[in-house]
């Protein structure tokens, strides 16, 4: 009761708060709307100054923004088939979503984050979660294009994930729920003490960026929400945050929410890695798909794996230790310096901060307050380097800017608000239109930020827009904080959820923007590289189409000899070498999508005739003024015809 | 107008005809004046195709201002040149005939080696700018001259293969 009576004072005090400051600033938003305009007004033609990636969420992509504009460049499938693209239906593509329950052609889509190179955004990869089958994916900078999923065993619902280290040493992948490990018959009452949840280090190549899982962390039965790496002087570390410290498998809105204070999980990964390089750890039976796109073959591979490395971290000491955090905490997030770690405890009035020195030097001295399965628990106090004292209501995720500022969204109050690290002031705040869930600056995660712009993701569009019956618009909105307060610019629609996002400068990128795939160096195994090279061939009741394209027409356009039951698979090469000429194909009848394929690469999709008779294909790509005679015919006999195979292009052209 | 009129006599015709019960073999398809008669009558001055003008005085716009061809060809550029054309062009211009695009045997006659290579290197410029590219778009229905990012060397290697098409 004594709680509500809190809760509500602290909803009025915040809501007076920013009442009053609405009201100061309508009196000067006519002059101020066309300032605003200019500010995020992208001449055409010119480019953006950022680029964004937004997460789709329950959408499975990742969407691409510009950055002041808010236009969306591309939507990248990650987890979730794309027609469009024909990602995950090409017979190339498909291998991407195989997992160990077979194909699965969706996931929820959360958190990407930028490879970094010295704590800095370097801006070859982006990495990102699948939540519901467990995946980690990698997505290329230079194509945009998923190149790498690896699926993470003993875990569930794969939220606390997909964060990278200072040098993209690691990604990790942390569990939500916690599973009996390995997965087991045992009834759900029997939660505590039974059911584990792990934290997976996977390792990034340096080279290539080829992703294994190095070892598994085999924690206590919490629930696992966010992390972020030390950064700097706590680099080696990695925060975790946790709830359901109550071990409850029912009703966790109530049962979840009773500890006074959750935990912060510090991982020295240093540590472990040192302790597995030397043999540490037990490596058990596991059965996980690690799926590689290779973009020479330009051809995606399964590769199921039958074993993983688990670590018990009470085997280890001075490897995990717990931070107590008020309650619940959701974000878990690491400024520029790696000193302050900030918890966001979703049902804690304040904004808590620990202190990286405080923590070492807790631990040097020992000052333990308990321990929870084998793990120490340090003193809330020892570690404890300030708090936000009553922000606002509901902090969910805070990122930072180059001058010792932070940004905290909070979710219940809808709004940002900015403070001092170190001296814990509340700065500004500003409202967001409704409900802001995870916020982004470009690099605010990073030992490097450009403190410029804050994207806020919104929860909640509901007016906002023009109504799109009962499911509205996504919805994101873009704030100025180059200033001292804060100014919202603009409002931007979104694909999917916009969960969680990641940004960077565009010129790190661009120059490195792949514009066409060089034919000499097509390894596909289908490839055609020249006309004279086309042909059908027939094996058994499976045909293989060698076909090429280029402006305007598919070589060989007339295909005669293929008879009802055939699986034919459409091999078709772009023979293009011009930025920005792509073509597509699509058969009628054909149990799948379009392809789309770039300059100089190679796609397959699979028809299975049904009837006798003449049928037709077709470029579905505009591609030039003769686009729309860029067509073909295969000829369907039945299927114990002796209609010879055949194939042409243009014969009775004079 | 005039020709839509003409069009439906035509047609009408057709259809007359096949009405007439006659135990002709079918014909397959059907047939009118196809040639535009505003063409015939207005462009008399030209009525050279693009394809067939002789020009070797425009080197066209690009990267290639002048170029001096030794007496002599070079077989083994020529012949890294037939490899090249094999892969990137073949697809458009078979060497003897008009397929997609002209056919390249006897271009030496009609077009300068600067404007060869220029028409390879950067054919977007040049089917906008280039009056004898630009009517050959045309000649040749709108299908674009494809850029093949072909390297000057390679290009010149074509060339090369080129003045071996007689």
């Amino acid at each position: 009761m004594k709680n509500i009576i809190k809760l509500v004072t602290a909803t009025l005090s915040v809501l007076i708060a920013f009442t009053s400051c609405n009201n100061s600033k309508q009196s000067s938003s006519g002059a101020l709307a066309s300032n605003v305009a200019d500010k995020v007004y992208v001449a055409p033609g010119e480019h953006d100054e950022f680029y964004a990636f937004i997460s789709g969420g329950f959408n499975g992509q990742l969407s691409v923004y510009g950055l002041p504009s808010g236009r969306l460049f591309k939507v990248i499938p990650v987890f979730s088939q794309d027609a469009e693209k024909a990602y995950g239906y090409s017979e190339e593509t498909k291998p991407m979503l195989n997992t160990s329950y077979g194909f699965i052609p969706w996931d929820d889509l959360h958190h990407p984050d930028i490879s970094q190179t010295n704590g800095k955004l370097d801006g070859r990869y982006v990495f990102v979660n699948g939540n519901n089958t467990p995946r980690i994916a990698k997505v290329d900078l230079t194509t945009f294009e998923t190149t790498e999923i690896i699926e993470i065993p003993n875990s569930a619902g794969n939220h606390s994930s997909s964060y990278v280290t200072d040098n993209t040493e690691y990604v990790v992948a942390g569990t939500r729920f916690a599973v009996p490990i390995p997965q087991k018959d045992i009834p759900i009452k029997e939660y505590k003490g039974n059911f584990k949840g792990t934290l997976s280090f996977i390792k990034v190549n340096p080279e290539d960026g080829g992703m294994s899982i190095k070892f598994q962390l085999l924690m206590p039965g919490f629930d696992y929400d966010k992390a972020h790496p030390g950064r700097g002087k706590s680099h080696g570390w990695f925060f975790f945050t946790t709830y359901n410290t109550e071990e409850a498998s029912t009703l966790l809105e109530v049962n979840a929410s009773q500890n006074d204070k959750d935990f912060i999980a510090a991982v020295n990964w240093k540590k472990i890695e040192e302790y597995v390089n030397n043999g540490g750890g037990k490596t058990v039976p596991a059965n996980y798909a690690h799926n590689v796109y290779d973009e020479h073959t330009q051809m995606a591979t399964s590769t199921m794996k039958k074993e993983v490395l688990i670590v018990d971290p009470s085997e280890v000491p001075g490897a995990v230790y717990f931070l107590p955090t008020p309650k619940s905490p959701h974000g878990c997030d690491v400024d520029p310096t790696g000193e302050y770690i900030v918890g966001s405890g979703k049902l804690s009035a304040n904004v808590t901060v620990h202190s990286y020195t405080k923590m070492i030097d807790a631990i040097e001295n020992k000052k333990f307050a308990g321990e929870a399965y084998g793990i120490p628990i340090l003193n809330f106090e020892d570690v404890l380097a300030g708090a936000v004292e009553q922000p606002g209501l509901g902090p969910l995720h805070t990122e930072f800017d180059n001058e010792g500022n932070a940004y905290t969204s909070f979710f219940i109050s809808s709004e940002i608000v900015k403070w001092k690290l170190g001296t814990w002031e509340v700065l500004d705040r500003q409202p967001s239109y409704y409900s802001i869930g995870h916020l982004m600056i470009p690099g605010g995660n990073s030992q490097q930020p450009f403190g410029k712009y804050v994207v806020g993701l919104n929860k909640i569009t509901k007016d906002r827009y023009l109504p799109t019956g009962p499911e509205v618009t996504q919805s994101a909105q873009l704030y100025d904080i180059s200033g001292d307060k804060m100014e919202l610019l603009l409002d931007f629609p979104t694909i999917g959820e916009p969960h969680y996002a990641a940004g960077c400068p565009a010129d790190l990128i661009k120059p490195n923007s792949k514009k066409i795939y060089n034919l000499e160096d097509n390894k596909h195994p289908y490839a055609t590289k020249s006309e004279a090279d086309t042909k059908v061939v027939r094996e058994g009741s499976v045909v293989h189409i060698y076909m090429t394209t280029i402006r305007s027409h598919f070589s060989p356009d007339n295909i005669e000899g293929i008879k009802v039951g055939d699986k034919v698979y459409f091999h078709v090469t772009n023979l293009e070498q011009d930025y920005d000429v792509p073509h597509g194909i699509s058969m009628i009848g054909a149990k799948t999508s379009e392809l789309l394929i770039m300059p100089g690469q190679t796609e397959t999709f699979l028809w299975e005739p049904k009837q006798v008779g003449v049928w037709p294909f077709y470029c579905t790509d505009f591609c030039s003024a003769l686009h729309q005679e860029m067509q073909g015919y295969v000829r369907v006999s039945a299927a114990n015809a002796n209609t010879p195979l055949k194939w042409s292009l243009g014969e009775d052209i004079e | 107008m005039k020709t839509t009129l003409k069009l439906t006599a035509v047609l009408a015709a057709a259809l007359l005809l096949s009405c007439g019960g006659k135990e002709e073999k079918k014909k397959e398809g059907f047939s009118y004046e196809k040639k535009a008669t505003t063409e015939q009558t207005v462009k008399k001055e030209e009525t050279v195709p693009a394809s067939k003008r002789i020009d070797l005085n425009n080197k066209g716009i690009g990267p290639i201002t002048s170029i001096e061809l030794e007496a002599e060809i070079d077989q083994t550029m020529a012949a890294h040149g037939a490899d090249i054309y094999k892969k990137m062009c073949t697809a458009c211009h078979r060497p003897d005939k008009k397929f997609i695009g002209p056919a390249p045997t006897g271009i030496l006659e009609r077009r300068s080696p600067e404007w060869i290579m220029n028409i390879i290197l950067n054919p977007e410029e040049m089917v906008q700018k280039d009056p004898l590219a630009k009517a050959l778009l045309i000649e040749f229905n709108g299908s674009p001259m494809a850029n093949q990012n072909l390297t000057q060397e390679e290009a010149r290697a074509v060339l090369e293969y080129f003045r071996t098409l007689k």
